[in-house]
């Protein structure tokens, strides 16, 4: 499949409103004026378009749960806060190709009836910020973004929103918290925010590259964005390699390129840095379960993944060659998350310390075997028992790891010392666990 | 924070009452930024000009290089809330800093792509080099030093960022050049982002 959402982005001036018009831009939200709204959420509904975010919630449908009934005023947050550790998509498609962007908000927010979309981006990605506002305000004074547009009689604004350093400003609803000026904490749901969103008014939140999908199922149909892909799992997907692989990247491919190809295929991450050895591959950012080598001829999809015992998640693939310690990497993973736990649920802000605890005391060479059921102990009273998701996500890199190189574990344990240790980590790192 | 939409946290009965003490000098908006900071709140509904809160405290910071008790204060009446819900929201988020910082403020990030490709090692040969532990700043004030989580350029590891810069590919080996470059020539100095095509304008 060649490129749809990339496919400009290494041109000079790629960025530019001259150059996205003259490449056939802003003909989509035409042709989606020219619809009724409901017409447009039907054409996002047929297309299968998934959410690019994490979950792959269907789009279409999560349009159509926003509460047209409603007196209050709707609205779009675009969720640009990419901070799932090993992803950085959204990234390319801001910097490179943000009125696609725009044009997918615009589609929208007159999809579900909204006249301002908030694009809340994370505080990290200052330069990807200055680009977005300034193509914004040239959309702005080209009459593509304000009142009247194309003369339609549908007026929409678009904002920047800047985070300021929160992983779980990504979530949902913490990014609608974090938007109003609050910490960012999730919200127990329901009500979801398709009813109750931004100040209480019906919202959708999706993400960058769901957005940008938009304008090409407007511009090329419904259908033939879903046979891009497997049944169900339709349109062009980013896939970002990082680790141990030769070629890192964003990578452009249909839904029906197989894992082992991202990481193999010289036209994706081209195999293993210094062609040692595979020990397993994380599919889709820090939070779902890893996959050993003889488990990549799947199909890198939202349901390929998930019939392989993960998920695709934010695509994001993380490539861990044999020297990897898997405990290492569990520890560094868990003091993420006891990082950047925001605090609002017992079992995340307590249960993540303690398992990085745990694990910072194995590493050192303090383990004992018993550890190791109460890892599994605390992680499992940590999944499901939370607000939102980051839970899950936190329990996860110690389930999966104790679970697949339970052995490994048990090595240092035994031996009182790191048993894979790589010349590419301090050695002598105090792992003292408090912060 | 609020359990549900419709409860008025924040407000009435839920807004909190805690005062905070002076600190630092006194501290007043420039002109300049008290006009940026009216233009972004005019992006938001009128009695909604909390939403404006972070961009607030980065104008703050801006002026005074971190974030004093005085300057929440007078966030607090530039946007109409409770210096309680602003220290709330600085001290939840990692990019407002309540202490001096150096010039420079070098945020190594060491999540697992970074840390795969020698994070540790960069963040000890800088931490050796200025003679600082993470955290810290030097002994000349020019550098601060910071481990952080994932800055979503994984593929560019290890990265470091540099005050609103990127700086790409760092290796251990080459701190001290990019300490003295930065002493030097300042950002210039810098990869920033891979993204960007070689002899493009603005």
């Amino acid at each position: 499949m060649d490129p749809l959402l990339t496919r400009h982005v290494r041109e000079p001036n790629s960025f530019t409103l001259d150059f996205y018009t003259q490449h056939g831009g802003y003909a989509a939200i035409r042709k989606a004026l020219a619809m009724t709204p409901d017409a447009v959420v039907e054409t996002v509904k047929a297309s299968g378009l998934r959410g690019r975010g994490g979950a792959g919630f269907p789009t279409g449908m999560k349009w159509q749960f926003v509460d047209k009934k409603s007196a209050k005023p709707r609205y779009i947050c675009c969720n640009a806060d990419e901070s799932e550790p090993g992803t950085f998509k959204d990234h390319v498609l801001m910097e490179r190709n943000p009125h696609l962007l725009f044009e997918g908000c615009l589609i929208g927010c007159y999809a579900i009836g909204a006249k301002v979309a908030y694009i809340y981006i994370r505080g990290e990605f200052y330069h990807v910020q200055e680009v977005l506002e300034r193509e914004l305000e040239k959309a702005r004074a080209a009459g593509l973004i304000g009142t009247n547009i194309f003369g339609s009689g549908f007026d929409c604004e678009i904002y920047v929103h800047r985070g300021a350093g929160a992983y779980e400003a990504g979530e949902e609803t913490a990014l609608i918290e974090s938007l109003e000026g609050k910490r960012a904490q999730p919200r127990l749901k329901p009500p979801f925010p398709a009813v109750e969103g931004l100040y209480g008014c019906p919202t959708a939140v999706n993400n960058v590259e769901t957005l940008c999908n938009v304008p090409l199922i407007l511009e090329h149909g419904a259908e033939w964005f879903a046979k891009l892909g497997p049944e169900k799992n339709g349109g062009p997907k980013l896939y970002c390699l990082s680790g141990h692989v030769k070629r890192p990247g964003v990578y452009e491919a249909s839904m029906s390129t197989t894992m082992r190809e991202l990481v193999y295929d010289p036209r994706f991450g081209g195999g293993i840095r210094d062609d040692r050895a595979l020990k397993c591959v994380i599919p889709g950012g820090s939070s779902v379960p890893v996959l050993l080598p003889d488990q990549l001829d799947i199909a890198a999809s939202f349901d390929g993944v998930a019939a392989a015992g993960s998920l695709l998640g934010s695509a994001g693939i993380i490539v861990m060659d044999e020297t990897t310690c898997m405990v290492w990497a569990a520890e560094n993973l868990l003091h993420f998350y006891r990082h950047e736990s925001c605090g609002k649920c017992t079992p995340c802000r307590e249960g993540g310390a303690w398992l990085h605890n745990i694990l910072c005391k194995i590493e050192r060479g303090e383990g004992q075997m018993k550890d190791l059921d109460l890892l599994l102990s605390v992680a499992g009273n940590i999944a499901g028992k939370t607000l939102c998701a980051f839970g899950d996500a936190g329990a996860t890199p110690v389930l999966t790891t104790v679970k697949t190189f339970r052995a490994e574990y048990e090595a240092h344990i035994r031996e009182g010392r790191c048993t894979v240790p790589a010349p590419w980590r301090v050695a002598a790192r105090a792992h003292a666990g408090a912060h | 924070m609020s359990f549900h939409p419709a409860m008025d946290y924040g407000r009435g009965r839920h807004q909190s009452a805690r005062a905070l003490p002076e600190e630092g000098s006194a501290f007043v908006y420039t002109a300049e930024n008290r006009e940026k900071l009216e233009a972004i709140c005019a992006r938001y509904p009128a009695d909604r000009r909390k939403s404006a809160i972070l961009a607030a405290l980065y104008l703050a910071q801006a002026q005074q290089g971190y974030l004093t008790r005085n300057a929440m204060r007078h966030v607090a009446d530039a946007i109409g809330c409770t210096p309680a819900d602003v220290e709330d929201v600085v001290t939840y988020y990692t990019m407002f800093y309540t202490r001096p910082v150096g010039r420079y403020v070098l945020t190594v990030c060491r999540t697992l792509s970074c840390a795969l490709m020698g994070a540790e090692r960069v963040t000890q040969e800088l931490a050796e080099a200025l003679g600082v532990k993470p955290g810290e700043t030097d002994a000349t004030g020019t550098f601060t030093l910071h481990e952080v989580e994932c800055l979503g350029a994984c593929d560019r590891a290890p990265v470091v960022g540099v005050n609103d810069h990127w700086h790409e590919c760092q290796r251990p080996e080459d701190v001290r050049g990019l300490l003295d470059g930065l002493r030097a020539a300042g950002p210039s100095v810098l990869t920033g982002c891979h993204l960007k095509v070689a002899g493009e304008g603005q």
